[in-house]
Formats: C-alpha cells, sequence, structure tokens
C-alpha cells in the first residue's frame, strides 16, 4: 500500500507500544481479543489471565496536528477468575476469549467479555466528584461519636481526581457446555448471542437466567462428530440474520424468522476444493477461524489457515475474493501441524471508515487486515489489488516513522531485506488485530504487546 | 522455526538421496509417510485427552484426518497387511521419525492420487451397531458433496470394508503402548453410552492429570516420547468414578 501509487495509499507509522518489554512472557499476559468500542475513543483487550485493560484515546491536541491522541490506561478489571468444574475434574480457564462492546446510550460505557463458558455485561462508568460534610463520619470514614455532634450540615459534592469503575452488571452463566468462541450484539442492541463449538444461544442483554438455544450442530451420538463451529456473527443491520462458520470451511446464513431452532440454513457458502492442492491437511487448513460482516453487510470476510476470503452474500457457491496471507507455508503444512501452529485462530478485520476526503474528492477505500506469523500482519486493498506485509516490532519504534514493507523470500535466493521462510518465529503470531472505526488507527496485538499505528498524516 | 524444543524436521527443496529407509536421507514411501503422519495424529488424540480441557475443534480436526488416513488405507489395502502383521506391537516402534516424513509435498503428490474425501462419508453409510461408521451427521446440515473425483472409492466388496474399517480404528488404538483398549476405544467405538455421557469423553474428561505447563505437544519433541503413557491408569480410575456418579444420579 505505502511506495509508488499514489496519494490514495495509506502510509503506517509505528504510534505506541503497550506491554512488558521482556522477551520472558508471563502466561497471564498472553493477549487474546481487542477490540476498539463504537467510537474508536475506547480500546479494550483481555488476556489470559481474564483482565480487561481499556485504553483511552486523550483528546486531540490542537498544536499537534500531526498525530492523533495517545491511548493510556483508563481501566484495569479482572473480569473472569479461573473456576473448577467438579463434575468433570476440568478447570475452566479464565482467558477472556472475546469482548464486544455496546454503543454508548448515556454516560457509562457497557462491554461483553466472555470466557470458554460465561458471559459478562460490564459497566464502566467515570466518578470525578464525591460527597464531603457527611454527618456522621469523617473524611477517612471513621464513624463520629454521635454525642460529638453538636451542628449539623448538608453534605455537598466536591471535585476528585477521576476515578473510571467497572462493575458487573449481568452474568450470564450455564448455557454453554462447550467452549465459547464468539458473542455477537444484534443491531437491535437488545439481544446477543454466544456460540460455542456446537450451539449457539440467544440472549437479552437483561435476562441472565434464559437463553434460547438457535443452533445445535451436536449429533445424537458424539462419535459421529466430525464438525464444529468456529465463529459466529450478527449481520450488522439486520436483526433476524446471522452466520456462522465451521471447521469444514462452510459458513451457514441463518434467520431466526424462519424457525426457532435454525438448524436449517438459508445459505450455504461454501468453496469446492482444489484438487490440485489435495493433502491430508486440506480439512484442517480449510477451517475457518473467523468471519466478519463488511459494515454494509453486502459482503462478509472468513480467514482459514493460508488465506482471506470475500463472499458476496448474494452468491454462496464461491468468494468473490481470495487473497493469500502466507501461502509458502503450503509447503510446510506436516511441520505445522506437528507442532500445533496449523490449528492457530486467526482473526481478521475490515478498515473502519471507508470513505476519505481527499483534495477534490471523495474515494472510497475496502481494507482488510488479518495477521500471520514472525510478528507481521498483512492488509489487502480491496481496490488497487495491492497488499503489504508490515512487522509489529519495538525495532521501529519511532513515532511518525513510515513502517518498512516486509517481504518473506519463499525460495529460492534471497534478497536483501528479505526473510527467508525457514528464518520465520513462529512463536510470535498476530491473531488478534483492530481497526478504529473511524479513522485511520490500527491495534494490532503480538504475544503480549499491543501495537498501535496510524496512518502518517501531511 | 519450530517452537521450543523441536528439530528442524521439514526438509522441504532439500536434495534427496535415492536409497534405502534406513538412510537418513532416504526417500521414504508414500506409505511410510502416511503412516507416521497417522502415528503422529493418534498421538496427538492421546495427548488430548490427557490435558485438562482439550480443544474440541482440534480434536474433531485431528481425529477427521486419522479417519481419512484409515480410509485411504483401508482402501488400497494396506491397512489389512498391517493388521495382520502387527497385532498387539507397539506402535511406537513403528513411529517413524519426522524426517522422513516432511518430505516435499510434491513427492507426495506424484504417483498416488489422493482420494476424494466428500464421498467418504457416504461410501460408509449404514450402522455396524453403534460403531464408527460414518454416516452423516443427523443433527448438523448436510454437506454439499465435493466436486472431485470419486473413481478410488470403488470398492469390491463393500461389506467387508466396512467391517474391516471397524476393526481397523480398534486396531488402531490397541497398539498404542500401555494404553488400555478400552479407555481408548472410547472415542470411537461402539459403546454402549447409556451408562455415561459420551460428550465428557471427547471433552477430555479422562484425565484430570495435569502436564504442569507442558503444552502436549511441546513434550512430542520426537515421536518415541513415552509420556503419556504413564497415566493411563489414573485416567481409568476416573473414568471409572464419573461413570459411578453418573450412573447413581
Amino acid at each position: 500500500l505505502a511506495g509508488a501509487g499514489g496519494g490514495n495509499d495509506i502510509q503506517w507509522c509505528f504510534s505506541q507500544v503497550k506491554g512488558a518489554v521482556d522477551d520472558d512472557v508471563a502466561e497471564a499476559d498472553i493477549i487474546s481479543t481487542v477490540e476498539f468500542n463504537h467510537s474508536g475513543e475506547l480500546l479494550a483487550t483481555g488476556d489470559k489471565g481474564g483482565r480487561v485493560v481499556i485504553f483511552q484515546q486523550e483528546q486531540e491536541n490542537k498544536t499537534q496536528s500531526h498525530s492523533r491522541g495517545e491511548y493510556n490506561v483508563y481501566s484495569t478489571f479482572q473480569s473472569h477468575e479461573p473456576e473448577f468444574d467438579y463434575l468433570k475434574s476440568l478447570e475452566i480457564e479464565e482467558k477472556i476469549n472475546k469482548i464486544r462492546w455496546l454503543p454508548q446510550k448515556n454516560a457509562a460505557q457497557f462491554l461483553l467479555s466472555t470466557n470458554d463458558k460465561t458471559i459478562k455485561l460490564w459497566k464502566i462508568s467515570e466518578r470525578d466528584k464525591r460527597p464531603e460534610g457527611y454527618n456522621l463520619k469523617e473524611e477517612d470514614g471513621r464513624y463520629r461519636d454521635p454525642t460529638t455532634v453538636t451542628t449539623l450540615r448538608v453534605p455537598v459534592f466536591r471535585p476528585m481526581d477521576l476515578m473510571v469503575e467497572a462493575s458487573p452488571r449481568r452474568i450470564f452463566a450455564n448455557a454453554h457446555t462447550y467452549h465459547i468462541n464468539s458473542i455477537s450484539i444484534n443491531s437491535d442492541y437488545e439481544t446477543y448471542l454466544s456460540a460455542d463449538d456446537l450451539r449457539i444461544n440467544l440472549w437479552h442483554l437483561e435476562i441472565t437466567d434464559r437463553s434460547f438455544n438457535i443452533v445445535d450442530i451436536k449429533p445424537a451420538n458424539m462419535e459421529e462428530l466430525t464438525e464444529v463451529i468456529t465463529a459466529a456473527e450478527f449481520h450488522p443491520n439486520s436483526c433476524s440474520t446471522f452466520v456462522y462458520s465451521s471447521s469444514k470451511g462452510t459458513i451457514r446464513l441463518c434467520d431466526m424468522r424462519a424457525s426457532a431452532l435454525c438448524d436449517r440454513h438459508s445459505k450455504l457458502f461454501e468453496e469446492p476444493e482444489d484438487p490440485s492442492n489435495r493433502s491430508f491437511f486440506s480439512e484442517i487448513i480449510s477451517s475457518i477461524s473467523d468471519v466478519k460482516f463488511s459494515h454494509s453487510g453486502r459482503y462478509m470476510m472468513t480467514r482459514d489457515y493460508l488465506s482471506v476470503k470475500i463472499w458476496d452474500l448474494n452468491m454462496e457457491n464461491r468468494p468473490v475474493e481470495t487473497y493469500q496471507v502466507h501461502e509458502y507455508l503450503r509447503s510446510k503444512l506436516c511441520s505445522l501441524y506437528e507442532n500445533d501452529c496449523i490449528f492457530d485462530k486467526f482473526e481478521c478485520c475490515w478498515n473502519g471508515l471507508d470513505r476519505q476526503v481527499g483534495f477534490c474528492s471523495i474515494f472510497h477505500f475496502s481494507i482488510v487486515m488479518t495477521g500471520s506469523y514472525n510478528n507481521f500482519f498483512r492488509m489487502f486493498d480491496r481496490n488497487t489489488k495491492r497488499d503489504i506485509t508490515l512487522e509489529a516490532s519495538r525495532e521501529n519504534n519511532k513515532p511518525r516513522t513510515v513502517l518498512k514493507p516486509r517481504k518473506v523470500c519463499a525460495s529460492g535466493k534471497r534478497k536483501k531485506d528479505e526473510i527467508s521462510v525457514d528464518s520465520l518465529d513462529f512463536n510470535k503470531k498476530i491473531l488478534h488485530t483492530a481497526w478504529h472505526p473511524k479513522e485511520n488507527i490500527i491495534a494490532v496485538a503480538t504475544t503480549n504487546n499491543l501495537y498501535i499505528f496510524q496512518d502518517k498524516m501531511n | 522455526m519450530f517452537v521450543r524444543g523441536l528439530k528442524r524436521k521439514c526438509l522441504d527443496g532439500e536434495e534427496d538421496i535415492e536409497g534405502t529407509l534406513a538412510g537418513i536421507k532416504a526417500i521414504p514411501s508414500y506409505n511410510l509417510q502416511r503412516q507416521s503422519l497417522l502415528d503422529m495424529s493418534l498421538v496427538k488424540l492421546q495427548l488430548c485427552h490427557m490435558l485438562v480441557e482439550p480443544n474440541l475443534c482440534r480434536s474433531v480436526l485431528i481425529a477427521n484426518t486419522v479417519r481419512q488416513i484409515q480410509e485411504e488405507m483401508t482402501q488400497d489395502g494396506t491397512w489389512q497387511m498391517i493388521n495382520t502383521q502387527n497385532t498387539g506391537q507397539a506402535s511406537l516402534d513403528r513411529l517413524v521419525s519426522t524426517d522422513i516424513l516432511c518430505r516435499s509435498s510434491s513427492e507426495q503428490a506424484e504417483g498416488k492420487h489422493v482420494p476424494g474425501y466428500g464421498t467418504f462419508s457416504k461410501d460408509f453409510e449404514g450402522d455396524q451397531g453403534q460403531g464408527s461408521s460414518e454416516t452423516m451427521s443427523t443433527a448438523s446440515s448436510v454437506q454439499a458433496p465435493r466436486n472431485l473425483q470419486s473413481n478410488v472409492w470403488e470398492m469390491e466388496n463393500p461389506q467387508e470394508s466396512k467391517g474391516n474399517f471397524q476393526k481397523s480404528l480398534d486396531q488402531i488404538f490397541e497398539t498404542l503402548e500401555n494404553k488400555s483398549p478400552n479407555s481408548v476405544e472410547d472415542l470411537f467405538s461402539e459403546v454402549d453410552n447409556s451408562y455415561y455421557d459420551l460428550d465428557t469423553v471427547l471433552t477430555g474428561m479422562m484425565s484430570n492429570t495435569k502436564m504442569g505447563h507442558c503444552d502436549g505437544l511441546e513434550t512430542f519433541s520426537s515421536p518415541t516420547n513415552t509420556a503419556s503413557n504413564s497415566n493411563c491408569k489414573s485416567d481409568l480410575n476416573e473414568l471409572d468414578h464419573i461413570v459411578e456418579i453418573l450412573v447413581e444420579s
């Protein structure tokens, strides 16, 4: 995207990095989800230790027009704790699998966070004043001896340092036998779905003791199980429509108006397999790890192990576009199977704002982003068909320095600045990325660090 | 390139020396590669049992890979051969170093047409008791059959193959050293599931003995690692215990 091509290309610069500098990664610090809120002012991360950290973008400094506000820690709280399932004698991990923000309705912010079994609705609110002048209490909280009270006064609110409080408002528990992989808030903003390996449930945000099962693919006989649900999402505009993807590379679109239990899909999206690429690993690499609707709702994007595919909802038999993320790994699948990397679940995301105002024109751009190994991440411009590979690394940490594109050398002679496939670090994987809904700011999570990049403003 | 502890195994594109299998740089036969993949997959599945809360998606994908290999081996008769030769023999002896396994994929492709996957399920419709016959899953939506060559699936004697397939799966697990047939069969074989919930079996109730922070695959640094086998007895005790609870309730 950078380089020759014209002014429409985005040039990405390093902005910030959050997290420990250590190479020795504490397991609890492994980032497991990243999500901007609807305005982009807040950026939430969840980690393996069950914590949520929310960053807030500071208001733009008018004198520093060359950069957008920085993100600083706004709130940190423990969302989920480890639990023990006594019947199965198994631990339930506290790792946060997904965070989804609700649109803001009042002064407080709300988000849903989930681990493998339980979803929680958190309210994040600010407190910047406190009451002072109690009659029966001292300022430090100790109770006064009532006999010493000789006059009465009315307590008043006085300003205090801003305090951000997070409190759990709803806990949606005991509805999932299997591990929750997705949550998605409906466009009605009243209901949401949660999906595990075999079932999808519909909840009302106000009601915690009941949920409706809308998809169930569990076979009567578990020995016959050959396919699981890998991701699910509500359509951005149609509140009765949702999709779910499977480990066999299919996506099913369901309409809740058709029946209470959506076990018959309205549409089935599946690309026929390419026989020339067939191997024992074909099914595994076709397993879809993420599905995301475009903002318009006309398209959806899926991520499988080696590629990103764009589907037109009106065409079920094949995607309209396919982008290769790291095709050079195709010949390494055996090794990647052995070390389990082939099961890594990469996410993908669309750009936020799809219009940019130029000097004399308004032009639309559509870019999709996804992660790879060696702390590389990839972007595909759907209009220009150009793609770029960038690296999230502390070595590039000078603000406003444009990131240098990276290139992997698949075979043959390695050029200068290229990196060969065998030198890639498969421990450094970028699974989670997010794009600001309104600006060209992206958040990219490495194992335990969060990088924020923004486009170079001229 | 690989996670800590794993030697570089995939020798894609390197020069190969024609020779016997005993040679380190020998070209392995497709059968040998396939066998190694099968063995590796089975060990992975075993480790699935061991982990605290195994990832169901991963388990299903590995299990499907095993079935696929099994299918192909039954198809070309290789499985029959191994059955007769290796009853009771420890599979760990047969686990081949993945040096041999991970040759370039072009070698795998040449000369050996890979069977169509979509037709695999259809050919094994029909019950074998409650066995692992690959009927289309009832609750899941119908999968569109894939448009692949189906000629490989012509079988001379479908009935016999079905019966052998069932036995074959049992055999796979019996050859895994130190793993009692009972506990391993649970994954695929005919089981009277009125007595316990197979959900929990498939999702790894068989062991609550953690391997610490050790990712099961990191211990699988060499194919002959036997670390996973020591927990069998406790697995069985756990299983009995849980069966008791469920039966009583």
